[in-house]
């Protein structure tokens, strides 16, 4: 029961759903639809436990006194405001919900990726050494990508000297070739791994060979 | 049409407060270049804040109240005549996901959970071939032979593509020793992939450049000039 039923449940959902994409009835494509409807049920109710999670964590931290704990309540307080205008008065454009997205988190957000400019590019100064040729490709290939992006710069190193000029000019084409042929190759073998990767490991959940998404309670992992 | 005038607190447009909170917010995360500060760690977690609840909220709206709510107390928001009772399983299915906080039934847990498995595995084998190996099968097969269609350069590198391709692979294939001449492929294999990786940390450096951009920008024009150099230049009688 405790093991049995839910191996059942993931054959049967997991048969259910390959196979009607190579039967399109009607019937089948309702079915389609319902159950990923229910399948977003489902995960909404599981979005409840990784809050919970988060919100244990912070309160915890506030309850002891520990480091920082002060910032643990403008998380929640944050969480909390934005759950009640959002949920209580609406999403709708021109909404408070909207208002604090375009004004809290498009800019928070936007701000904290962009300061990964900084640290990547700090990150990659202290790392790229052309040591072997393998490191060197890597290297190359990032620059002439990077310079192609902003081949202006060129003329502000190069100045308009001939080098400067033909640099500006040809870089963008010789950083789409790269991108487009022999970066294109290197990712392509690992689409065809990530493939072939996941429809393996999709046929072993289906059939009940790998299990380690069922562990974890403590009712009991027993071929009950 | 005319433009929506957004609303006023206390005299001020809310757009006009919204604009200061961007701009005191970009600055508190640009704060961390210099060291790791209070005002950062205030804007750090008000965005963990607000993220999580602008998840919750868009789950609500766009999952909960239409696929579950409206099917059975509001039927006629989403266009039907009587209560649609079947929703009630994915409902106690999803229920069941708190039964973790019951020692006794947390096994009870496991089925919702393998029910989102089943879906998402079943999925995942037509998806994968159809969007990934088919139509990479299809573009790796070109035509590596100048002629009257495709230029020499074109024909050089639909041959690098081809042969880069089949090289990875023979790197990523590990039932055989990668000796002779397999491991000279699996070898010119390595040298792709790290022009694959040059190529993709290139690209993602620029994205993050040219979302500073934005930022320095959003700065400048929106906040910098309208809102503080200009009312400065007025106070002065410029």
């Amino acid at each position: 029961m405790k093991l049995q039923v839910p191996l059942l449940i993931t054959f049967l959902a997991g048969v259910f759903m390959a196979v009607q994409f190579f039967v399109p009835h009607e019937l089948g494509q309702t079915a389609f639809g319902e159950l990923l409807n229910w399948g977003r049920i489902v995960a909404a109710f599981a979005l409840v436990l990784g809050i919970q999670s988060l919100l244990r964590t912070h309160v915890e931290k506030i309850r002891r006194r520990r480091r920082d704990w002060p910032y643990s309540t403008v998380a929640i307080a944050s969480f909390v405001m934005m759950v009640v205008i959002g949920i209580g008065f609406g999403s709708d454009r021109g909404s408070g919900f909207d208002w604090v997205f375009t004004h809290v988190q498009v800019p928070l957000d936007a701000t904290m990726f962009s300061l990964l400019a900084f640290f990547i590019a700090s990150a990659a100064f202290r790392t790229f050494r052309a040591r072997s040729t393998e490191a060197t490709l890597l290297l190359v290939a990032a620059v002439v990508v990077m310079l192609g992006r902003v081949p202006g710069s060129l003329i502000v190193v190069f100045g308009h000297s001939g080098a400067g000029e033909w640099l500006h000019t040809n870089m963008p084409d010789v950083s789409e070739w790269i991108m487009n042929f022999p970066s294109v190759a290197g990712k392509r073998g690992i689409i065809f791994g990530v493939a072939l990767g996941s429809i393996a490991t999709a046929l072993r959940i289906m059939l009940g060979i790998e299990r380690s998404h069922l562990g974890g309670g403590s009712g009991g992992g027993g071929d009950e | 049409m005319p433009e929506a005038v957004a609303p006023e607190i206390l005299g001020i447009s809310t757009e006009v407060i919204g604009v200061w909170i961007a701009a005191f917010l970009t600055l508190a995360i640009f704060s961390f270049l210099y060291e790791d500060n209070p005002i950062y760690k205030f804007a750090e977690h008000l965005f963990v804040g607000v993220s999580a609840g602008y998840g919750v909220v868009i789950t609500w709206h766009e999952a909960v109240v239409p696929l579950l709510i409206d099917p059975l107390f509001r039927p006629e928001n989403v266009s039907l005549e009587a209560p649609n009772y079947i929703v009630i399983i994915p409902g106690v299915l999803g229920l069941l996901m708190f039964s973790r906080f019951i020692p006794r039934y947390d096994w009870l847990s496991r089925w919702p959970i393998a029910f989102v498995m089943g879906l998402s595995s079943g999925l995942a084998i037509p998806a994968a071939v159809q969007t990934y190996l088919l139509p990479q099968l299809y573009a790796t097969m070109l035509p590596i032979w100048p002629g009257v269609e495709i230029s020499a350069w074109t024909a050089i590198s639909n041959f690098l593509l081809v042969a880069g391709v089949l090289c990875t692979l023979a790197y990523f294939y590990f039932s055989r020793e990668h000796s002779g001449a397999f491991g000279v492929a699996s070898k010119v294999g390595i040298f792709f992939l790290m022009v694959a990786f040059g190529a993709s940390f290139g690209n993602t450096v620029m994205a993050r450049v040219s979302l500073l951009i934005g930022r320095v920008q959003f700065l400048y024009e929106d906040w910098w000039l309208p809102l503080v150099a200009e009312p400065i230049k007025r106070l002065f009688g410029g």
